[in-house]
């Protein structure tokens, strides 16, 4: 079919903390890589897609072509929050189904250094007469005087919503999911941190916002991540031995958050995710529970867990009861996030999304190594930016 | 002595007893406190005033630990939503700051402080919301 996506190569670099490499060197070691693993070259490439979040003065991805590759492609610049790797993704598909391109990079580049997201906004200097600002005509800035919206405490309201509806979920449940993903980021070279923490430690670490302890949220970070798009009909013109190691885009599907009842005040995280889900499940002819593996956009660990009810990995209500019955952990039922998830493998905000479905790649190839998912054929990488995007795709190892 | 402002449009203070306003959607119902240029639901572009209940129940809350210099922790943020419809982010004030405390579901009653003065006296009113029962004396409807 001439609208069939594949995944040709993908690459991530390590997320950690770079302060002698700059978005460049990051960038290009990904995108070098995704083009290296595909067995091509820049002169095979129709578009190059680059999301990057922080960079004030842009134009990171014509910077990065000129340390890649100037063939003179279309560049394509995207920003869409913690969505913005996934939605790098999403052009090159588009542009492949289009019909524009047979083949694109996508690249999600980050560098945040120890800027955490809770200090992303600056303060407002001190005014010598109160002046109404903006849509709210503030006199101040509320942050802190009317609630909060810096991240952990946004999605501990998510999560604290998710438990005033379902009993059997709390802190317990919460800290649960933390101990999992450290656990599972102690297999995967890749991660910003590798390291176990009990389940007491999880509970024990300092409190940022209840229930989200320090171990419960993603750490800041730098790190890349790119792959290589391909329509099936350039596929098929290909090497066998590239084509053997090729993954299809069953789904791919993008969303915004619909208007609802106080998401003006606080974003809903749930409805855009359910939509993105259902409409992937259907695009891909996949049922949830034939998924073997899935990346979902843990930023704290109270997201994770009513994301386990809006992707349908559990009964609906039931995300209390899947990680108490230890159905996430790898062993378990659907493996979630066995690469660290972002709370341990880390967050560089545009890399995530990219770095979720090259995590996804490398299972359903069967290259994961020590974290290695035995097996598995079918996964789904979610993402979810705040303002608010979703992203879900739904990849397949399949024949070719 | 200086004068008080709100510290927002939509926390009137000079008509009786401090109250929210939204601007609502005249199509479809929805409010919002940001200014709107269209409706988010039904895409209208008619709103009206509409004075909200001071009253309601904790959707969701969170304590803050880490929070943004100058701001006191922990403190309570919370999802309130209004009786009569709405739903507004602010703090739980007296009550303390443990999960034990703030019971999700909880009735609430809006209160209003002080949050800041300028360099010119006047003073920044802020609302928040206290336990009901705490905050019968200031309520309007009991
Ligand atoms: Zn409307």
């Amino acid at each position: 079919m001439p609208d069939d996506l594949w995944i040709l190569g993908a690459s991530m670099v390590k997320f950690g903390r770079y302060p002698d490499r700059d978005l460049m060197d990051i960038g290009s070691e990904a995108a070098v890589g995704a083009l290296s693993d595909a067995a091509v070259s820049m002169a095979d490439i129709d578009i190059l897609v680059v999301g990057n979040q922080l960079e004030p003065v842009g134009g990171v991805g014509q910077r990065l072509q000129k340390q890649i590759g100037q063939t003179g492609i279309p560049v394509y610049n995207v920003t869409n929050a913690c969505a913005t790797g996934a939605s790098a993704i999403r052009v090159v598909s588009m542009a492949i189904k289009a019909g524009e391109a047979e083949m694109g990079l996508a690249v999600g580049v980050e560098k945040m250094g120890k800027a955490g997201l809770a200090e992303g906004r600056a303060a407002r200097p001190e005014k010598v007469a109160y002046e109404r600002e903006g849509r709210t005509g503030a006199v101040m800035s509320v942050e802190g005087i009317l609630g909060t919206d810096f991240m952990p405490g946004v999605f501990a309201h998510a999560g604290m919503e998710y438990a005033r509806n379902h009993d059997g979920v709390g802190f317990e449940q919460f800290a649960r999911v933390a101990e999992k993903n450290h656990a599972h980021s102690s297999l995967n070279p890749l991660a910003q941190y590798q390291k176990t923490f009990g389940l007491d430690e999880v509970m024990a670490s300092p409190m940022m916002s209840y229930p989200n302890t320090l171990l419960m949220c993603c750490p800041t970070g730098d790190g890349s991540a790119a792959a290589v798009v391909v329509s099936g009909e350039k596929l098929a013109t290909l090497d066998p031995a590239v084509r053997k190691r090729a993954v299809k885009v069953s789904a791919s599907v993008l969303t915004t958050d619909p208007w609802v009842e106080g998401g003006e005040q606080q974003p809903d995280v749930n409805t855009l995710t359910r939509q993105a889900a259902d409409k992937a499940y259907e695009q891909a002819g996949v049922d949830p529970q034939d998924l073997d593996l899935v990346e979902l956009h843990d930023c704290f660990a109270t997201a994770e867990l009513i994301h386990y009810d809006n992707l349908r990995l559990c009964e609906p209500g039931g995300a209390g009861d899947f990680i108490d019955s230890r159905g996430p952990w790898r062993d378990g039922r659907i493996p979630v996030n066995v690469s660290g998830g972002l709370i341990s493998k880390g967050h560089p905000i545009a890399a995530t999304g990219v770095a979720n479905i090259y995590e996804i790649v490398t299972h359903l190839r069967g290259e994961a190594g020590d974290r290695q998912i035995e097996g598995a054929t079918v996964g789904l990488a979610h993402v979810i930016g705040l303002g608010s995007t979703c992203a879900v795709h739904i990849l397949e190892k399949a024949a070719v | 002595m200086g004068e008080r402002v709100s510290v927002v449009d939509y926390l009137v203070l000079d008509d009786g007893e401090p109250y929210l306003v939204a601007t609502a959607c005249r199509g479809c119902g929805a409010t919002y406190f940001e200014r709107h240029n269209a409706c988010g639901r039904c895409f209208g572009t008619s709103f009206e005033r509409r004075r909200m209940e001071s009253t309601g129940t904790v959707r969701s809350y969170t304590i803050v630990h880490r929070a943004a210099p100058g701001v006191a922790v922990p403190y309570v943020a919370a999802i309130i939503e209004l009786d009569g419809g709405g739903v507004v982010k602010a703090n739980i004030r007296d009550v303390e700051p443990e999960p034990a405390q703030v019971g999700l579901g909880m009735p609430v009653a809006m209160t209003t402080f002080v949050a800041g003065t300028d360099d010119e006296g006047t003073e920044a009113v802020a609302f928040g919301y206290s336990p009901a029962v705490a905050a019968a004396g200031k309520r309007t409807d009991a």
